[in-house]
């Protein structure tokens, strides 16, 4: 069984393993190992597409971080201590459910009702709506784990309701928030479904160059952004879980 | 107590509003869209022309008149139902490990588990075009293998079974970390009653944890069906011309052909779909919730 | 006037009535203990003083103003949760300040009154230590040092001694004890352990199903128990359905079915042919060879089917003739002259006729 298991991390590792190792091949094609170079690096940081690809990434994933960062804590506190019956669901139901979906019905919104051409505001404004619930969930979860009679006795001390969150409430689930804020920048760097049907055609994300590559002309410079963006996302999900254990267990929902 | 109800209000108002403006609206419309006509140069019709409302159900006539929509949507599921069982299979030995080695290595072997999650989701796919590819070592070997036999060689790259791989690569860690949850709390005494009571290895796995681990692989179940169910992006990458699934389907009609009804009506029935499975799964972990 | 006086107090959640019309008032300075088993209400009433719960009728009032509608960050009073909710964020010393810093103290002198606090109750080496650093005992001190540091009218402790082990308990008791009589702060204290309850208060009051039984000092709560409730919920007690055959003022004949008659002291106004229970403590029963106790007034015959040893005391349970189970509780002064009877022996049980009592229905 252990043999089993082991296997299992193997097959889990392999696939990710060989693109790092070809993003350092100096071949053009994904076969043999040629030798070590850093040519498709310097190839990626001088595609001007790609740059402005990653700046826009970067720009969408800070705005919607941010602002799902303060309506998923606002959400998580609410599911919390009022036991709504309505705001779990809505806010959790986009993260559980196939992205296309999601994507495809903010897609018929954005043009057909609002008028907006699509572009940075309507990939963001996607961004957002799954990641609010990502945060509310753990925000909620940190929440559960905590002594309730800590806010009473805030509140039995002479703290006015908005003295108990600002000192006591906030403070407690600041480590949340900060797991709850990376999260949410990895998720949004990375997505790729709900991007795709959003961004129209004036806009480019990391993750739809990367695809566009793969389907147009697959390149070891692929492997290179690949590799990057792996260690940035890897980097940010590492600082989060320091924050809050809880972030790994929520990865997978 | 006034007060209190406004503080209510300003909390959960906004994301509240936010999921109304930017969630339900959006499925609303979409349900709405499935009963209009196209527009002329794609994307819909007017809702109210010639003085009259223009509705009509011929997106779902459309849907059943050709047996090939119902066809991609039953090969669907059944690359979700293939996808979910090996996975199951991968992700027991994993989780069973984790619950057996010592407390302080558990949070670091789950962190090994999720990791390759961090990477983009394109990239684990993309990785797969690599090993399966036909000039990689991999399927040199494999096909020297075959050949040897006197079969002609085989593609595994833009086949079913590479989307099969793709999707089951994406998914493991979705069922691994529920059904750890689940073995996690396990009782370990009542292994041991088990092996009292005469039961060998086997038995005792299936007589004692894989009906209380239950509960944990319909969750990790519901985990990985759903999302593969509207997977566009392995078989796009990894997928032959005739590996499309639903995703690539309802992708196709929203930015291809650009018939945004008869894509509203994918997209619902996909959703009934996705409703009715999570739907099962919700009964079957509670049903068998009673004996744990 | 009293400190605290509630008034026909009533709260009821759905069916449930948790607190059922209750009226009392605790004096400035007491050690007042709502004693009861889980569910009585005891918390419910402590809650609502506190004002995180509010009643349903009834009043509340403090130095004779009515605090119902008056938030609990309000409140002149201060509660020990039983799971000490301290603050986990903050430092020991922190965690004291904190009301002084809701009362906008100035900081030198909310540096120096936590200062006493900690050393009157012995944490001053722990002030900068953060809660989970502490021992269960150690949290208690500083949920108490907090509560009273802003020398609030009234202290609220709910069950506070309820996690900590049996010989920390019994210390912790007597901090309690000590601390109160030196702050003067009025307690209002809430348990279901009646030893507890005996050990520390001025008065008790006994609750059952949202409602107040007896509220009386612990030597009256224990020696005249006002009913069945109370004499059975404190401490044992042997009773036995009784009737009232005649009455003189001073004495009581009893007549109990299949065992005779018993003389017992009267104690309120009786009527012959009254039902009711006669109950008397196991340490006031003696228990001896057959012809031993003939100078008792209360004497029967009886088998031995069991006995407790316990180390300091020995429980006997004698049966008798009409199938009574009766406990006698003996202590083992001199271990070597201990009476030692064999499960089976015939013995004699007696008490003198001023001992039990008569419990109406």
């Amino acid at each position: 069984m252990w043999f089993a298991a082991l296997l299992v991390y193997l097959f889990l590792y392999l696939p990710l393993t060989v693109v790092v190792i070809y993003s350092f091949n100096d071949s053009r094609l994904n076969a043999e190992w040629v030798g070590f170079t850093w040519r498709w690096y310097e190839v990626l940081f001088q595609d001007e597409e790609m740059i402005q690809a990653a700046v826009n990434s970067i720009l969408i994933a800070l705005g919607a971080s941010l602002i799902a960062t303060m309506l998923g804590t606002m959400a998580g506190i609410a599911m919390h201590r009022y036991k709504l019956k309505a705001l779990p669901f809505l806010v959790i139901t986009p993260v559980a459910m196939p992205e296309i979906l999601l994507g495809v019905s903010l897609l018929l919104f954005f043009i057909q009702v609002l008028h907006l051409t699509l572009g940075l505001l309507s990939v963001l404004i996607a961004h957002i709506t799954f990641c609010v619930g990502f945060v509310a969930i753990v925000i909620r979860a940190r929440l559960a784990g905590m002594d309730e009679s800590i806010f009473e006795a805030a509140r039995d001390l002479g703290a006015t309701p908005w003295q108990t969150f600002r000192l006591v409430t906030l403070p407690l689930i600041m480590p949340a928030v900060i797991a709850g804020a990376l999260m949410s920048f990895t998720l949004s760097i990375d997505d790729f479904v709900i991007t795709f049907f959003t961004a129209g055609v004036g806009v480019s994300t990391l993750p739809l160059q990367i695809y566009s590559m793969i389907k147009i002309a697959v390149t070891p410079e692929v492997n290179a952004v690949s590799t990057l963006l792996m260690l940035l996302t890897l980097g940010m999900i590492l600082l989060a879980a320091r924050f809050d254990k809880t972030v790994l267990r929520g990865e997978t929902r | 107590m006034n007060k209190e109800k406004l503080t209510r209000w300003l909390v959960s108002g906004p994301p509240f509003l936010f999921m109304v403006v930017f969630f339900v609206l959006p499925a609303l419309i979409m349900v709405v869209a499935s009963f209009r006509f196209p527009g002329e140069h794609g994307g819909l019709a007017p809702m109210f022309e010639n003085s009259s409302w223009q509705f009509t159900l011929e997106t779902y006539q459309f849907f059943f008149s050709d047996f090939i929509y119902t066809e991609i949507f039953l090969k669907s599921f059944l690359i979700a139902g293939l996808t979910t069982v090996i996975c199951i299979a991968m992700a027991y030995p994993v989780a069973l490990l984790i619950t057996r080695v010592p407390k302080r290595f558990r949070d670091v072997m789950i962190l090994l588990v999720v990791l390759p999650f961090a990477s983009n989701f394109l990239i684990r796919v993309y990785a797969w075009m690599i090993i399966l590819g036909p000039q990689s070592a991999f399927s040199v070997a494999i096909n020297s293998v075959v050949t040897a036999f006197g079969f002609e060689p085989v593609p595994l790259l833009f086949s079913p079974f590479a989307v099969i791989v793709g999707m089951v690569y994406v998914h493991l860690p979705f069922m691994v970390l529920p059904l750890y949850t689940n073995l996690e709390k396990h009782d370990p005494i009542l292994l041991d009653a088990a092996q009292d009571l005469g039961a060998n290895a086997w038995r005792r796995f299936w007589k004692v944890t894989w009906p209380l681990s239950l509960p944990g692989v319909y969750a990790g179940s519901a985990l990985v069906f759903i999302p593969v169910l509207g997977m566009f992006a392995v078989p796009d990458i990894l997928g032959g011309t005739g590996d499309i699934l639903i995703g690539n389907l309802i992708k196709e009609q929203f930015l291809g052909t650009r018939d945004w009804p008869f894509g509203s009506t994918l997209s619902i029935m996909l959703t009934l779909a996705v409703l009715a499975i999570a739907a099962l799964a919700m009964r079957f972990s509670r049903k068998s919730l009673s004996y744990a | 006037m009293a400190l605290l006086e509630l008034r026909n107090l009533t709260r009821r959640f759905g069916n449930l009535t948790a607190v059922d019309n209750v009226s009392l008032s605790i004096e400035a300075g007491e050690f007042f203990t709502l004693l009861g088993p889980s569910g009585c209400g005891k918390t419910t009433i402590l809650r609502m003083i506190a004002g995180f719960d509010l009643p349903d009728a009834g009043e509340i009032l403090l130095d004779g103003k009515n605090i119902s509608d008056t938030p609990p960050e309000k409140r002149p009073l201060h509660t020990v949760f039983q799971s000490y909710a301290l603050f986990p964020h903050l430092s020991v010393a922190d965690n004291v300040a904190f009301p002084l810093k809701m009362s906008k103290v100035s900081a030198d002198e909310t540096r120096l009154r936590v200062q006493e606090m900690l050393d009157t109750v012995h944490l001053s080496d722990k002030a900068e230590a953060f809660p989970h650093e502490l021992s269960g005992g150690q949290k208690q001190r500083v949920a108490l040092a907090r509560g009273l540091v802003n020398k609030p009218r009234l202290l609220l402790l709910d069950e506070p001694l309820g996690a900590l082990d049996h010989k920390l308990r019994e210390e912790m008791q007597i901090e309690l004890i000590n601390l109160q009589r030196n702050v003067g702060v009025t307690f209002v204290f809430v348990t279901h352990s009646q030893p507890e309850a005996l050990a520390l208060s001025h008065r008790i009051a006994v609750m059952n199903e949202g409602r107040v039984e007896q509220m009386d000092s612990p030597p009256t709560i224990y020696s005249r128990p006002s009913n069945r409730f109370v004499a059975d919920f404190i401490g044992d007690i042997n009773m036995m359905n009784a009737q009232i055959d005649a009455f003189d003022g001073m004495q009581l004949r009893l007549s109990v079915a299949g065992l005779g008659a018993i003389v017992a002291p009267a104690r309120v106004e009786t009527k012959t042919g009254q039902a009711g229970a006669f109950a008397i403590r196991p340490e006031q029963v003696v228990i001896g060879a057959p012809d031993e106790h003939a100078e008792l007034a209360n004497r029967f015959s009886g088998t031995l089917r069991d006995f407790l040893y316990v180390g300091d005391v020995t429980t006997y349970k004698v049966e008798l003739a009409n199938g009574t189970i009766i406990q006698a509780l003996l202590p083992n002064a001199a271990p070597g002259k201990a009476r030692f009877f064999e499960v089976g022996d015939r013995v004699t049980v007696a008490w003198p006729a001023e001992s039990g009592m008569f419990l109406h229905e």
